[in-house]
C-alpha cells in the first residue's frame, strides 16, 4: 500500500510525460517549435526584466506595475492530443493515493502500526550504505495526507483552470512529479534519500515555475528559484557530509542513536572549534530555510508565482515550502540536543514571521500578498520547532495546507473571473459576481487570521502560546514577532478581501465579463474550505494536547528537560486571548482604511513615503542581493569570460596556436622563392652549418 | 679480363634481365613506332613484377658479387621489391594521363624502367663508386623525365632546376666521397667502417657532412628539400607520382646502407646530423604544406615531412629504428601512390585540375573515391587504426627505445600540425558544397587506388607479412 501511495504518482508523471512528448512530436515533426510562434504580446511587459542573468532581481518590475498574464491567450494553439486522457490518468492517480493515504493515516496514527519498508539497496560505498527504504510512522502519515490530498484537489481544479492551455499533458506530468517527489521526501528512511526528494521537488519546482517557457519574467524567476535554493542546499549538503563524517551513517535511526553522544563533541569548521551537534544542525537548517524560503533566503518565493496559480497553491503553499519544517520536525532527536541551534532556528522564524508580515501589508498583486502570507507562516511553523513544540509545528503545517491551499486556488478563480488580472486595485465589488468565490475565500481567510474554532485558530495561537511558554533564549522575541505579525496578517488578509470583493469595481470591463469559475474549480475549494474550517477542532487533541505522546510517539523527540507542551497549556489568560485580539484589531484597521475611510491608507501612504517605499520594496532585499551578489558574480564571471576563456585560454590555446602557425607557414611558405640560386643557396649554407657544427660544437 | 675470374652474376640477374628488357622494348618502339605505347607500357609493368618476382627467389642469405660491390642481402631484397612495385604502379598511373592529353610516348615506361635499375644498383651498393654510378643512372632518367612535356614550360623550368640543383648535390656527394677516400684509403663501405674505428679525423667528418648532404637531397629532406615543391608542380603529375614513391625508396635505401654499413663506429656523429634533418623536415613538412592550395605542391611538403619523420628511425641508429624506417617507407609508398591516383581522377572536361578547393563536396559527386582519399589522408595523417599510424608509431617507439625523447616530441607534435592539412581536405570534401564532378576514372587508376586504400585501411588486422620481412631485413644490415 504504502509503495503504491508512493508510486502511483510516478506512475501518472510517466504516463502525462509519454503523452506529452508523443504530442509534441505530433505538433512539431521534425524538430523543435519555433520559439516565436507560440509567443504573445506579454513579452512586452516582460521586455523590462532584460535577458536571463538578471533573474535574482527579477520582481523589481513587478513590485509597481505587475500586470502578469496568467496562461494568457494559449487558445490560439490547438490543445495537445490526449489532454484528457492525462488529466483523467494523472488525477485519477492522485485521488488513489489520497484515499490509500488516510487509510494509512488511521492505521498508522490511531492504531501504530509503524513500519519500514525496505525496497532495495541503493549505494554502497565504503562505509556508505543507503537503502532505498520507506520509513512509515505518524510524521509520515501527516505529511502524506497532506501531499496527496492537496495534490488531488489541485489536480482536479487544474483540469478546469488550465483548460485553454495548449501544454497540459506537460503541465499534468510534471505535477504528478512533483508529487511523487514530494513523497520520497517525506518517506525517507535516510539523509540521501531525503536529499533526492528535496531535489526532486526543486527540480518539479523550477519547471513549473516556467511552464510558460515563453515568457521571459518566468524563465527568469524559475531560475532564481533553483539559484536561490542552491544556497541553502550547499548548507544541506554540507551538514550531511558532516554528520556522516561524524557518525559514518546516513540512516535515520543510527544517526539519532548518536544525538547525544554527538552534542558533547566538537569539531573543527572553518579555523574554529563548534559543537559538532550544533554546526550539523546549523547547516541543515541552512537547508530548510532556502526551501521553506526563510528570511534572507526568501526572495525566490515571491517570484515563483510566476507559475501558474494551482502550481502556486500546492508547491509554494502548501507541500514544498514546508519541507523545511518537516525536515526540521524529523530531525527533532538531533535538534533537541542543541539549544542553540533551536535559538537559531526560531530567530529565523520569527523573524521571517514578521518580515514577511510587512511587505505584505503593501503589495498589490493578489497572489504576491497570498506568497508573503506564506512565507510569514512558514516563520510561524519554524517558531514552534524552535520552542521545541514540533507537534505544533507540524499542525500548523497540517492547518496551513488546507486554508493556504484554499485561498490560492481562490484566488485562481479571482484571477480567471478578471480574465488574468492580478491587481487587487483593479478589482473591487466582486462578491457580487462570483458569490462562491467570495464565501471560499473568507473561509479562507478567517482560517488564516485564527478567527476562533477555524483550523487557524487552533494552530497559530497554539505556536503563540508555545512561543510564550518556550525556555530557549530566542523565545520571547518569538513570542513578541508573532504576536505582531498576527495582527498584521489579520490586516492585509482582510484587506485583501475588501479590496477585492467589496467596494466599486476599479475596471468596468473586467468587473462585466466576470462571471464564477465551473463545478470542477469549486468543489475542491469547497473541500479545502471543510478542511479549513474543521481540521483544528478535530487533530486538535493529537497534535497539541494529551493525545501528542501516543500519536507521534517515536517519531518526534522530546528531550527530557522539554515540557513546552504541556507549559502552553497553563500560560497566563492574557497570552491565550492576545492573538484573538490582535486578529481582531488588524480587522478593525482593515475595515476603517479599506471600507469606512478608503482614501485613508492613501493619506497614511503619504505621510511615511519612505516607510511605505521601504515595505512596498520588500525591505530592499532584491536590490541589496543584486549589490552584493548577483553584480559581483556577473563581474565575475564576465572577467573569467573574456579574460579567463576568451585572452588566455583561446588566445594562448586554440586560437594562439592556430594564428602562430599561419604566421610560421607563411613566413617558411615565403622561402620558396622558385628561384634557382636561392636553392642552390639554401643547400650550401646547410652544409656549412652542419661543418660548423661539427668544427666548434658537436664533436667528440 | 680473365675468363676465370668472371664475377657471379646471379646476384644481379634481376638487373641484368631489366637492362636486356628494356633495349628490347626500346627496339621495339623506335621500330614500330608510338602506335604501340600501350603495348610497351604493359610490357613494361610485367617485366618490373617480373624482377621483383626474381628479386625474391634469388638464393637466400647474402649474396656478393662484383669484388664486393654489390650485395644482394634481405635489406636489398625489400627495398628492391617495393621499388619495382612502385615503379609498376608509376606506369599504370600514366597511361590514362598521357592518353587524354594526346602526349603518348613510348620512350615513358622505357625510361622508367632503366630509373629503376640504377635504383636497384643503388640499393645494393657496397663502394661509394658503385652508389655514385646508380645514383646518377637513376637521377638521370629522372630529370629527363621532370621534362618530358618538352612543349610546356612549367615542365621544361622543372626539369631544369631538377638538373642543376641535382647536378650541384652530385657535385657534393662526389665531394664528400673524394674525402672519404682520402681520410680512409678505401671506397669499400666494410673498409671504410674499420678503417674510421681506429680513428676519425676532421677531414673524415667533412666528407660524412658532404656526402650526407647528397643523401639528404635525394629524399628531399630539409634544407636540402628546395627543388621538391617546384619540381612535383611542374613535373607532369604522373612524373610526380614516380618521384614521390620509386626513388625515395632508393633515396633511403642508399641513405641507410651508407650510415650503418660504412659508419657504424662515428654513429654519434652521424646521428646528429640526421637528428637535425629530421626535425628540419617534420616541422618545415607540417607547417609549409598548411599554405598550399595545389594538391601537387601540397603532397610535395607532405613528402618532406614524411621522410623526417622516417628518419627518425634513422637517427636512432638501432636494428629496431631500420626496422621502423623500412615499415614507414613500405606504407609511405602505398599512401602516396594512393594519393597520386586520386590527383590523376581528378579530370574535368576543360582538362585536369589540381587545387584542393576542385575537391569541393567529393563526398557527393564521388563517394567512393572521397572515401578512399578519406582513407589515405587519415592515414598520412597518422589517425589509428590506419597503416600511417603504425608507420608512425613504429619510428617513435625505436626513438624512444633509444633515448632520443626530444625527437620523438616533436615528431608528435609535427604530426599533429600535420594532421591540419589533411583533415582540411576531408573536410572540404564532406562538408562544402558540392562543385562539378569528375570525368570517369580510367581502370588502372581504380586498381592502384583500390589497392592502396584497402593495404591502408586493413593492414592492422594482418600486418605479420610486412612486419616480419621489414624485421628480417633490418637484421641483415647488422
Amino acid at each position: 500500500m504504502y509503495q503504491a501511495i508512493v508510486l502511483l504518482p510516478l506512475l501518472g508523471a510517466i504516463l502525462a510525460g509519454i503523452i506529452a512528448i508523443a504530442g509534441a512530436r505530433a505538433r512539431h515533426p521534425g524538430g523543435s517549435p519555433a520559439p516565436g510562434a507560440e509567443n504573445h504580446a506579454d513579452n512586452a511587459h516582460a521586455g523590462g526584466h532584460g535577458a536571463g542573468a538578471s533573474a535574482l532581481h527579477a520582481d523589481i518590475a513587478h513590485a509597481s506595475s505587475h500586470h502578469a498574464a496568467d496562461g494568457h491567450g494559449h487558445a490560439a494553439e490547438p490543445p495537445a492530443q490526449g489532454s484528457r486522457a492525462a488529466e483523467l490518468i494523472t488525477s485519477t492517480l492522485l485521488v488513489i493515493s489520497a484515499i490509500l493515504s488516510w487509510i494509512a493515516f488511521v492505521r498508522i496514527g490511531f492504531q501504530q502500526e509503524d513500519m519500514r519498508v525496505a525496497l532495495f539497496p541503493w549505494i554502497v560505498s565504503g562505509e556508505l550504505q543507503v537503502d532505498w527504504a520507506l520509513r512509515i510512522d505518524s510524521l509520515t502519515a501527516v505529511m502524506l495526507v497532506v501531499v496527496t490530498t492537496v495534490s488531488a484537489l489541485v489536480h482536479i481544479y487544474s483540469i478546469g483552470y488550465m483548460a485553454e492551455d495548449p501544454h497540459r499533458p506537460r503541465f499534468f506530468a510534471y505535477l504528478s512529479l512533483f508529487t511523487f517527489a514530494m513523497l520520497a521526501l517525506v518517506t525517507s528512511d535516510n539523509l540521501a534519500q531525503l536529499f533526492f526528494g528535496w531535489e526532486g521537488v526543486g527540480l518539479a519546482s523550477y519547471l513549473l515555475i516556467g511552464f510558460w517557457y515563453q515568457r521571459p519574467s518566468a524563465n527568469a524567476a524559475a531560475i532564481k528559484a533553483f539559484i536561490v535554493n542552491r544556497v541553502g542546499d550547499f548548507g544541506f549538503a554540507l551538514g550531511i557530509f558532516a554528520l556522516f563524517a561524524l557518525t559514518s551513517s546516513i540512516n535515520f535511526d543510527a544517526v539519532f542513536a548518536e544525538g547525544p553522544v554527538l552534542a558533547n563533541k566538537t569539531m573543527h569548521f572553518l579555523s574554529w572549534e563548534a559543537s559538532a551537534l550544533t554546526l550539523v544542525c546549523i547547516l541543515l537548517f541552512m537547508g530548510a530555510m532556502g526551501k521553506s524560503a526563510q528570511f534572507l533566503l526568501h526572495t525566490w518565493l515571491p517570484d515563483a508565482m510566476e507559475g501558474p496559480t494551482p502550481v502556486s497553491a500546492l508547491i509554494h503553499a502548501a507541500t514544498m515550502v514546508t519541507a523545511g519544517v518537516f525536515m526540521v520536525a524529523r530531525l527533532s532527536p538531533l535538534f533537541e540536543y542543541s539549544p542553540t541551534a533551536l535559538a537559531v532556528v526560531t530567530f529565523f522564524g520569527a523573524t521571517t514571521a514578521f518580515f514577511a508580515a510587512t511587505v505584505g501589508l503593501v503589495q498589490n498583486d493578489i497572489k504576491r500578498i497570498i506568497a508573503y502570507s506564506t512565507c510569514s507562516q512558514l516563520g510561524y511553523m519554524f517558531v514552534a520547532m524552535g520552542v521545541g513544540a514540533y507537534s505544533v509545528g507540524m499542525f500548523h503545517l497540517f492547518t496551513h495546507a488546507f486554508f493556504k491551499a484554499l485561498l490560492f486556488l481562490g484566488s485562481g478563480s479571482v484571477i480567471l473571473a478578471m480574465h488574468h488580472e492580478q491587481d487587487i486595485r483593479l478589482m473591487g465589488g466582486l462578491k457580487d459576481k462570483i458569490p462562491v468565490t467570495y464565501w471560499m475565500m473568507v473561509i479562507g481567510t478567517l482560517a488564516l487570521t485564527g478567527f476562533p474554532l477555524t483550523a487557524g485558530y487552533f494552530s497559530k495561537d497554539a505556536i503563540i502560546e508555545a512561543a510564550y511558554a518556550g525556555k530557549n533564549p530566542m523565545a520571547v522575541y518569538g513570542f513578541g514577532l508573532t504576536l505582531i505579525a498576527a495582527a498584521l496578517t489579520s490586516f492585509y488578509s482582510w484587506r485583501l478581501v475588501f479590496k477585492t470583493f467589496h467596494g466599486a469595481p476599479h475596471d468596468r470591463h473586467h468587473y462585466e465579463h466576470a462571471k464564477e469559475s465551473p463545478a470542477v474549480m469549486l468543489v475542491p475549494l469547497a473541500l479545502l474550505a471543510v478542511g479549513s474550517l474543521a481540521a483544528g477542532l478535530m487533530f486538535r487533541d493529537i497534535f497539541t494536547g494529551h493525545g501528542v505522546a501516543e500519536f507521534f510517539r517515536d517519531s518526534l523527540k522530546f528531550a527530557e528537560g522539554n515540557h513546552v507542551l504541556e507549559d502552553m497549556h497553563h500560560v497566563p489568560t492574557f497570552v491565550a486571548l492576545l492573538p484573538t485580539v490582535m486578529m481582531l484589531i488588524g480587522f478593525a484597521v482593515a475595515y476603517d482604511f479599506y471600507l469606512r475611510r478608503p482614501e485613508a491608507p492613501v493619506r497614511l501612504a503619504e505621510q511615511h513615503a519612505l516607510l511605505y517605499r521601504f515595505l512596498l520594496n520588500k525591505w530592499y532585499f532584491d536590490e541589496l542581493y543584486e549589490v552584493l551578489f548577483v553584480r559581483p558574480a556577473l563581474r565575475l564571471g564576465r572577467l573569467l569570460w573574456k579574460g579567463g576563456d576568451g585572452y588566455v585560454i583561446d588566445g594562448f590555446g586554440p586560437d594562439g596556436v592556430s594564428a602562430r602557425v599561419i604566421d610560421v607557414t607563411r613566413g617558411v611558405v615565403r622561402l620558396q622563392t622558385g628561384y634557382l640560386y636561392h636553392y642552390a643557396f639554401a643547400m650550401l649554407i646547410g652544409v656549412a652549418a652542419l661543418i660548423t657544427w661539427f668544427m666548434f660544437g658537436g664533436a667528440h | 679480363m680473365n675468363p676465370a675470374t668472371l664475377p657471379p652474376l646471379v646476384p644481379a640477374l634481376p638487373e641484368l634481365m631489366l637492362a636486356l628488357g628494356a633495349m628490347a622494348l626500346l627496339m621495339f618502339g623506335v621500330f614500330r613506332g608510338p602506335r604501340f605505347v600501350h603495348v610497351i607500357s604493359g610490357l613494361a609493368i610485367a617485366l618490373l613484377l617480373l624482377a621483383a618476382v626474381m628479386v625474391v627467389y634469388l638464393p637466400g642469405g647474402t649474396l656478393t658479387t662484383f669484388g664486393g660491390s654489390f650485395v644482394v642481402d634481405d635489406f636489398a631484397r625489400f627495398m628492391k621489391v617495393l621499388a619495382l612495385v612502385g615503379s609498376a604502379a608509376a606506369i599504370a598511373l600514366s597511361t590514362d594521363y598521357f592518353d587524354s592529353l594526346r602526349e603518348q610516348r613510348f620512350e615513358y615506361p622505357i625510361l622508367i624502367v632503366l630509373s629503376t635499375i640504377g635504383m636497384m644498383m643503388l640499393i645494393s651498393a657496397a663502394d661509394l663508386i658503385a652508389l655514385y654510378l646508380g645514383l646518377e643512372t637513376m637521377s638521370l632518367v629522372l630529370y629527363v623525365l621532370a621534362a618530358i612535356h618538352r612543349t610546356s614550360v612549367r615542365s621544361s623550368e622543372a626539369g631544369l632546376k631538377y638538373f642543376v640543383l641535382g647536378a650541384l648535390s652530385s657535385g657534393m656527394l662526389l665531394y664528400g666521397a673524394s674525402l672519404v677516400y682520402g681520410f680512409t684509403g678505401t671506397v669499400s663501405f666494410s673498409g671504410i667502417a674499420r678503417a674510421t674505428a681506429e680513428q676519425t679525423s676532421m677531414g673524415l667528418l667533412f666528407g660524412l657532412v658532404f656526402l650526407f648532404a647528397g643523401f639528404c637531397f635525394k629524399v628531399s629532406a630539409v634544407p636540402f628539400h628546395m627543388w621538391t615543391p617546384d619540381v612535383y608542380e611542374g613535373a607532369p603529375t604522373p612524373v610526380t607520382a614516380f618521384f614521390a614513391s620509386a626513388p625515395k625508396v632508393a633515396g633511403i635505401a642508399m641513405f641507410i646502407r651508407g650510415a650503418i654499413d660504412a659508419f657504424p663506429d662515428i654513429a654519434p656523429q652521424w646521428q646528429q646530423i640526421v637528428g637535425f634533418v629530421a626535425i628540419a623536415s617534420m616541422l618545415l613538412g607540417s607547417f609549409a604544406a598548411i599554405g598550399q592550395r595545389n594538391f601537387k605542391r601540397l603532397m610535395a611538403y607532405s613528402s618532406i615531412g614524411h621522410m623526417g619523420f622516417a628518419l627518425i628511425g634513422l637517427a636512432a641508429g638501432t636494428e629496431e629504428g631500420v626496422r621502423g624506417v623500412l615499415i614507414y617507407t613500405a606504407i609511405y609508398v602505398a599512401m602516396t601512390l594512393g594519393t597520386f591516383a586520386v590527383i590523376l581522377s581528378m579530370r574535368r572536361k576543360v582538362g585536369y585540375v589540381e587545387d584542393i578547393g576542385d575537391l569541393s563536396g567529393l563526398a557527393r559527386t564521388h563517394p567512393a573515391l572521397a572515401f578512399f582519399l578519406a582513407v589515405l589522408l587519415f592515414s598520412l595523417a597518422g589517425i589509428p587504426p590506419l597503416a600511417g599510424f603504425f608507420a608512425k608509431f613504429y619510428v617513435f617507439l625505436a626513438a624512444i627505445k633509444a633515448g632520443l625523447y626530444a625527437l620523438a616530441v616533436i615528431g608528435v607534435l609535427a604530426s599533429v600540425v600535420a594532421a591540419y592539412y589533411y583533415l582540411a581536405i576531408v573536410k572540404i570534401m564532406y562538408f562544402d558544397e558540392a562543385g562539378e564532378g569528375f570525368e570517369p576514372m580510367s581502370a588502372e587508376l581504380k586498381v592502384v587506388l583500390g589497392l592502396a586504400g584497402l593495404i591502408n585501411l586493413l593492414f592492422f588486422v594482418y600486418p605479420s607479412p610486412l612486419l616480419e620481412t621489414a624485421t628480417s631485413a633490418a637484421r641483415s644490415l647488422f
